[in-house]
């Protein structure tokens, strides 16, 4: 069963090669069977390599598989490999399962659309690159489908290419993750100078070996690979692009954009941990950065009013959380957390989905409201994903993983307190503004058009993973709820265990009682502060009788102007300078001067035989008088 | 026989080779070009003969000779792109035939 392992990602891109070159000439049946059918095979082939890895003793738990030698140039060999632990194996689970729940949601979702088969290719891809990116055995190959992901996210983001402004969110996407991916290279080229592989497995036994804690080259590298996570992950200070990305089809949105490519950042740190280990310093700056970028997206979701955005903000905010998690070393709780967003992002993505289908494309949250009579079944599974997001004690998945990082952070050897007191003020923000948003989209009085009941895999995909945002949290819990260490158990194989600081009874109790605290608070303070506000209804129109901090929290902090003006514009101003092309100057003066003598010899021919003549009279002439006069 | 100073036969040759260059660069009908070009060559044979009578040298005569066998072929030649010419434009005029300026 291990040999498969390459079919893996290999059955998408089976898909995708079929529905790329014949996507005009196969019928609409046959795309809808192919796009959900290969990554569906794509994930039992994974599930029963997952069975056949788990009877592996542990202490070599790991399936390599080398296909062929992709280059080979002196000492850089890397070869085209997989390499599957348990750190990978929990991110392929997510990503084929979760993938093949979304393509068979987008059979319904797309069903209108002209570009059907389009849209399969496209996503089918994705999941190969995604599937390599994950399983590549080095840093190259894990480069492959860095790039493979970001562009299939370019692709999926101006998927309705003729509205102008997607394609411009398509391209801010692109260039925003391509200067963090300019670090990652700069970071991998590094370490591929300093010891002569890009193997993973072995690049972190010779890092570990060779430099010091707070050597110089770790922390180097470290800051450049974090760069890569940064621009891939939407962390500050290289966030805005998600946000804009949410102008791609949703079910685009719910598989890149909240559940899988954004997480590529986590996986990246997780994946080079020895490196992150031998750098506090950057460890440090990741739990900061994560930590700030919680805060910055919590404030910003309280006042969006497209209700894809608001999920778009708070993706950002839970990949925060993850960051958080791996800067304090907690990295089994960071891909716990991934595993458990994963499903109730996807879920909330998709019943946004649903509900904006419903509403005939209607994402303005304010023209929404009532929809909880009419959308039961959207409705009670959004309730459950808003719920898990939020961290709604002991019966979500997601209290679970946030309290697994919280307590991680609350033990953290620097500055733990802080980290853990500003984690708390930001699941408390998470809590409040998820509430603002399931009680202005389904309660209230209806203010939008009347809702259609969306179709069959719309509602499957909805309820079977509101199953799993309510009971994939159980694989661990905290000590006082049982004290289930599977998970953190399973990726101890791959991962470095967290510091588990011996708390005190009294301390649990505490860390458990301020997590459940910070969630029921947000709820009942969101509540509070928007249940009983009538919401405005265009806020095209009322936008001017906004507060200030709030158009500033809507525009996301006023990111998009700063670096309009700072970078963007300075930019196209040097572009424009250079139009005429000033270094070229030389060559076209050189041109324009062999272009003038040519002018000046081709007036002489003017095919007239006399003239011709007469030159070559005057010329003899001129050559005797220089041979014959002294 | 009273021998004639060499400075009038060159003195010839050269005024009847500035008669034949002057006709070539200012006459349009080609006919007379090639009359002109003639002129030319017969005053450089006449150049030839009066310098091989002044060295005593038979060299001016031979040369002479190979100077006309040079006029016929080239008469030859010239008199058919004479008929071509004229075939195509129905003139004679060179200055028709401008079509490879610059």
């Amino acid at each position: 069963m291990a040999d498969l392992l390459w079919l893996v990602p290999a059955l998408p891109l089976f898909g995708f090669l079929i529905l790329a070159p014949l996507s005009r000439r196969i019928p609409r049946s046959v795309v809808s069977v192919i796009g959900p059918g290969v990554v569906f095979l794509s994930a039992l082939t994974l599930t029963g390599i997952a069975a056949s890895f788990i009877s592996l003793p542990e202490t070599s738990r790991s399936i390599h598989q080398t296909l062929w030698s992709w280059i080979s140039i002196g000492a850089f060999t890397p070869s085209f490999g997989f390499h599957l632990d348990a750190l990978s194996l929990v991110m392929c689970l997510v990503v084929t399962w979760v993938g093949f729940l979304i393509h068979l949601y987008s059979v319904a979702y797309m069903a209108d659309d002209t570009a059907f088969a389009r849209f399969f290719a496209y996503m089918n891809l994705f999941v190969c690159a995604m599937l390599i990116l994950l399983l590549g055995d080095n840093l190259l190959m894990l480069f492959l489908g860095w790039e493979g992901v970001g562009l299939c996210s370019y692709l999926l983001i101006g998927f309705w290419y003729a509205d102008p402004e997607n394609g411009a969110a398509a391209r801010k996407a692109f260039i925003v993750t391509r200067i963090g991916d300019t670090a990652m290279t700069i970071g991998v080229l590094y370490l591929f100078t300093h010891f002569q592989t890009l193997d993973i497995q072995q690049l972190l036994a010779r890092a570990a070996s060779t430099w010091t804690p707070g050597a110089f080259g770790a922390v180097f590298a470290a800051s450049m690979l974090l760069g890569g996570a940064l621009g891939k992950s939407a962390q500050l200070p290289l966030q805005t692009w998600l946000p804009d990305a949410m102008a791609g089809p949703t079910p685009v949105s719910a598989l890149i954009h909240a559940a899988t490519m954004v997480t590529a950042g986590v996986y990246l740190i997780a994946r080079t941990h020895t490196i992150f280990e031998l750098a506090p310093d950057v460890m440090v700056a990741v739990a900061l950065i994560g930590l700030l970028t919680m805060l910055y997206s919590g404030f910003s979701a309280m006042v969006q009013y497209d209700i894809k955005r608001v999920l778009a903000y708070s993706t950002i905010s839970q990949i925060g959380f993850m960051f958080l998690a791996l800067g304090v070393g907690a990295f089994s709780a960071a891909i716990f957390h991934f595993m458990t967003h994963a499903i109730f992002k996807a879920l909330l993505f998709l019943g946004a989905g649903a509900v904006i289908l419903s509403l005939h494309h209607e994402q303005n949250i304010f023209r929404m409201g009532g929809l909880r009579r009419e959308l039961p079944v959207t409705f009670w599974t959004f309730l459950i994903g808003g719920a898990a997001l939020a961290g709604f004690p002991l019966i979500t998945a997601g209290f679970y993983s946030k309290e697994m990082i919280l307590t991680a952070v609350y033990g953290a050897p620097r500055a733990g307190m802080l980290l853990w007191i500003g984690a708390l003020i930001a699941a408390f923000m998470t809590a409040m503004y998820v509430t603002r948003l399931i009680l202005i989209v389904f309660f209230g009085t209806a203010r939008g058009p009347h809702p259609h009941a969306p179709s069959w895999p719309i509602q499957v995909t909805l309820v079977v993973l509101a199953f799993f945002a309510l009971t994939a949290g159980f694989f661990e819990t905290p000590p006082l709820l049982g004290g289930v260490t599977f998970f953190s158990h399973f990726t101890s194989t791959a991962l470095p265990a967290a510091h588990h600081p011996h708390l005190s009874h009294a301390a649990d109790l505490l860390l458990l009682g301020a997590a459940v605290f910070a969630a029921l608070a947000g709820i009942v303070a969101g509540y509070l502060v928007f249940g009983r506000r009538e919401p405005v209804v265009d806020p095209k129109t009322s936008l001017p009788q906004w507060s200030g901090i709030e158009r500033f929290f809507l525009g996301g902090w006023g990111f998009d102007t700063l670096y309009a003006a700072t970078i963007t514009r300075p930019y196209v101003f040097l572009a424009d300078l250079n139009r005429r092309d000033i270094l070229d100057m030389i060559y076209t003066i050189l041109a324009a001067g062999v272009r003038g003598l040519h002018r000046m010899t081709s007036v002489l021919q003017t095919g007239q035989l006399r003239w011709y003549t007469a030159f070559v009279t005057m010329g003899a002439v001129v050559l005797l008088a220089w041979v014959v006069l002294p | 026989m009273a021998s004639i100073p060499v400075h009038y036969v060159i003195g010839l040759a050269g005024l009847l080779f500035s008669i034949g260059l002057i006709g070539l660069m200012t006459r349009r009908n080609l006919l007379f070009m090639l009359i002109c070009i003639e002129i030319m060559l017969n005053s450089a044979g006449l150049a030839f003969i009066g310098a091989g009578s002044v060295w005593n040298q038979s060299d001016g005569q031979v040369m002479f000779l190979f100077i006309l066998a040079v006029a016929a072929a080239e008469v030859a030649v010239g008199l058919a792109l004479l008929l071509l010419y004229f075939r195509q434009y129905r003139t004679l005029d060179i200055d028709r035939a401008s079509q490879m300026r610059g």
